[in-house]
């Protein structure tokens, strides 16, 4: 009998991973002729969908790759179409104010990831709340906005109703792939294989020699543009800016939802988690506060009982990854005989 | 001028009330219960209620919201935070944050929009002043405020030092398996410390409904004033938390001079300034403490 009959192999894709693959392109392509053959409010809640699957995405790359868990990124979120209003009052076309508007959400978020990522844990965690409070504030002095009056997003009456739904939506549509695209690109290369190692042991990840903060940056400025890019949308489909409504605690309330029942540090959870509450909203949102509470209650028993979520669940229990994003070790049958 | 600081070191007297709970916990559990503000307002509607709905005088609804709370400590740390700190140290934020959300919509879908206020169940102490030489007014209810605070903190702080219970606590802060091998239930320890944290946010819940009003979501702005002063103060450290709470007190009183916003934006500022300042120079960190140890020592 041979010792070694054949050696066990390191996988990246499995043919799971690779028809799911398939299916995520066949998906995204039939997404973007929707606009042809859904209703117009079906496409309005198409978009609201990739919103949120942006901001889970983007929560989960800050809390459950890097480690951070913010209370405050709603200050991105509002900040994004604060900008967005801003720019646009220049006379710039209101699509491309969004997209600059996302780009300087990411400038301004460098200088405070050199502050904020220096504090840990529940320091970070409220400490990013005060500091989109205080972004709140600021806002609320800015005379264009006066307080919590608000502007409306008024250059937007240049596009017909019809052709601004669908636009918005394959622009949803275009900034979800990109950034999750993006996400997934990132944590494959040599930067990802860091963040992970980050994510599992910050101080064993520092010894092997990892730039811990540089990598920690990275995060936080790729989740604060993301959540920008979702701000400019929200505001593209309501068109109404109101501080207290963009910078509310709500959205990073939805956010952490999202995450712990997905899956919190599994690319497909965010994913996941996202539908779950969009369908949750769909058929509960109309309970109001009920709804909230449970949606607190949910939150509050996968933290206890399931911190990994529903696909870290599904993940444990069936070794399957769709996205992957990690190496798996595959030993060949006969080899485990001997 | 002098008036504005005279009502900001009293307003910190409120904030080193809100915040020496939340201080507490972290030094013992190193948790940061993200839950403080809102069950701070749910001690407050526990009083209203009690006082407006069962006619209690209010020492009786007082003592009822204290015993209320104390076991709700209790049991919240038998219940979640013990379980969610086992799993590190991201989840007692997700979980603590996930209670938040149920209390503060839980108050809402019971008592509505509407600001309530403790005001009418302590009369004339809510507008009653002393009036000192030189033409300054001082409210007796911020005096009593920060009398409270003052004497919290020092039985909190001799509770700690003297008292068995307090031995017991300070050893599992320092390291519960070691506190564990000699006879100390770090658990059992931990839920006493989550029941005395409630009943010092029973205090200053009372004290918030008593010098102004307050709603279902007033939650959030009483955990950030509260962390804020902790963290100035140098988090854990119960008189800096004091010290923390009348800087902060301090700012948004000058604040509010100037501009009707001024009194959040001085307030979240000045918590920022001090925050970047002790990053850049860590020395500073420890100087609180250091300062407060050699006053102690001369």
């Amino acid at each position: 009998m041979s010792l070694v009959v054949s050696p066990s192999m390191v996988q990246r894709w499995t043919r799971l991973s690779r028809r799911a693959a398939a299916a995520v392109v066949i998906v995204l392509l039939g997404l973007a002729v929707l606009p042809g053959v859904l209703g117009a409010g079906a496409i309005d809640r198409l978009a609201a969908l990739f919103v949120y699957v942006i901001m889970a995405a983007m929560w989960n790359a800050l809390a459950g790759y890097g480690g951070l868990v913010s209370v405050g990124q709603q200050m991105f979120f509002g900040l994004g179409a604060y900008f967005t209003v801003r720019l646009a009052e220049t006379g710039l076309d209101p699509f491309v104010a969004m997209g600059m508007a996302s780009l300087l959400v990411a400038v301004v978020s460098y200088p405070l990831s050199l502050v904020m990522l220096r504090l840990k844990g529940g320091e970070f965690a409220i400490g990013m709340w005060v500091v989109s409070a205080l972004t709140h504030l600021m806002v609320n002095l800015d005379g264009l906005i006066q307080g919590e009056t608000g502007r409306s997003l008024i250059s937007l009456n240049a596009y017909a109703p019809g052709a601004r739904r669908d636009i918005i939506y394959w622009l949803a549509l275009v900034a979800m792939t990109g950034l999750l695209g993006g996400l997934f690109a990132l944590l494959r290369n040599r930067t990802g294989a860091s963040i992970q190692a980050i994510r599992d042991n910050e101080e064993a990840a520092g010894s092997l020699g990892i730039d811990v903060t540089r990598t920690k940056r990275l995060i936080f400025v790729l989740a604060a543009f993301g959540i920008g890019v979702a701000g400019a949308l929200w505001l593209a489909s309501a068109t109404t800016f109101q501080p207290k409504t963009y910078f509310s605690v709500q959205w990073t309330a939805y956010m952490i939802f999202m995450v712990l029942v997905g899956g919190i540090g599994r690319f497909e959870g965010a994913i996941l988690g996202a539908v779950i509450f969009f369908l949750i909203e769909t058929w509960f949102g109309a309970l109001g506060v009920w709804y909230l509470i449970g949606l607190g209650v949910v939150a509050l028993l996968f933290s206890l009982f399931m911190p990994l979520g529903l696909w870290g669940a599904i993940e444990t229990r069936f070794g399957v990854s769709l996205m992957p994003v990690g190496y798996r070790l595959e030993i060949p049958p006969q080899s485990r005989k001997d | 001028m002098t008036n504005q600081i005279v009502q900001g070191i009293l307003l910190g007297g409120y904030y080193a009330l809100i915040a020496c709970g939340l201080s507490f916990m972290f030094s013992v559990m190193r948790i940061i219960n993200l839950a403080h503000g809102s069950l701070a307002v749910a001690a407050a509607y526990l009083i209203f209620v009690l006082s407006e709905r069962a006619q209690l005088p209010l020492w009786a609804c007082f003592i009822v919201a204290v015993a209320v709370m104390a076991v709700a400590g209790w049991l919240i740390q038998r219940l979640i935070l013990d379980r969610s700190a086992r799993g590190g140290q991201l989840l007692p934020i997700l979980s603590t944050f996930g209670l938040s959300m149920v209390i503060e919509n839980a108050l809402f879908e019971q008592f509505g929009a509407d600001t309530r206020s403790l005001a009418s169940a302590i009369g004339d102490l809510s507008w009653d002043s002393w009036e000192l030489p030189g033409g300054l007014y001082v409210g007796k209810l911020p005096v009593l405020i920060f009398v409270t605070a003052v004497v919290l903190l020092a039985g909190l702080q001799l509770m700690l030092s003297y008292t068995r219970i307090g031995r017991a606590i300070r050893a599992t802060a320092e390291d519960p398996d070691t506190a564990g091998l000699v006879g100390i239930d770090a658990r059992r320890v931990n839920a006493v410390a989550a029941a005395i944290t409630l009943v010092t946010v029973t205090i200053a819940g009372m004290f918030l409904g008593m010098r102004a009003t307050f709603e279902p979501y007033s939650g959030a702005p009483q955990l950030l004033f509260a962390f804020e002063a902790s963290v100035i103060g140098g988090a854990g450290s119960l008189w800096g938390t004091l010290a923390g709470g009348i800087i902060l007190g301090l700012a948004q009183t000058c604040g509010a001079s100037l501009h009707p916003l001024g009194f959040l934006i001085a307030g979240h500022g000045v918590f920022l300034i001090i925050l970047f300042a002790r990053l850049m120079f860590p020395d500073l960190a420890s100087m609180p403490a250091r300062l407060i140890r050699r006053g102690a020592a001369a």
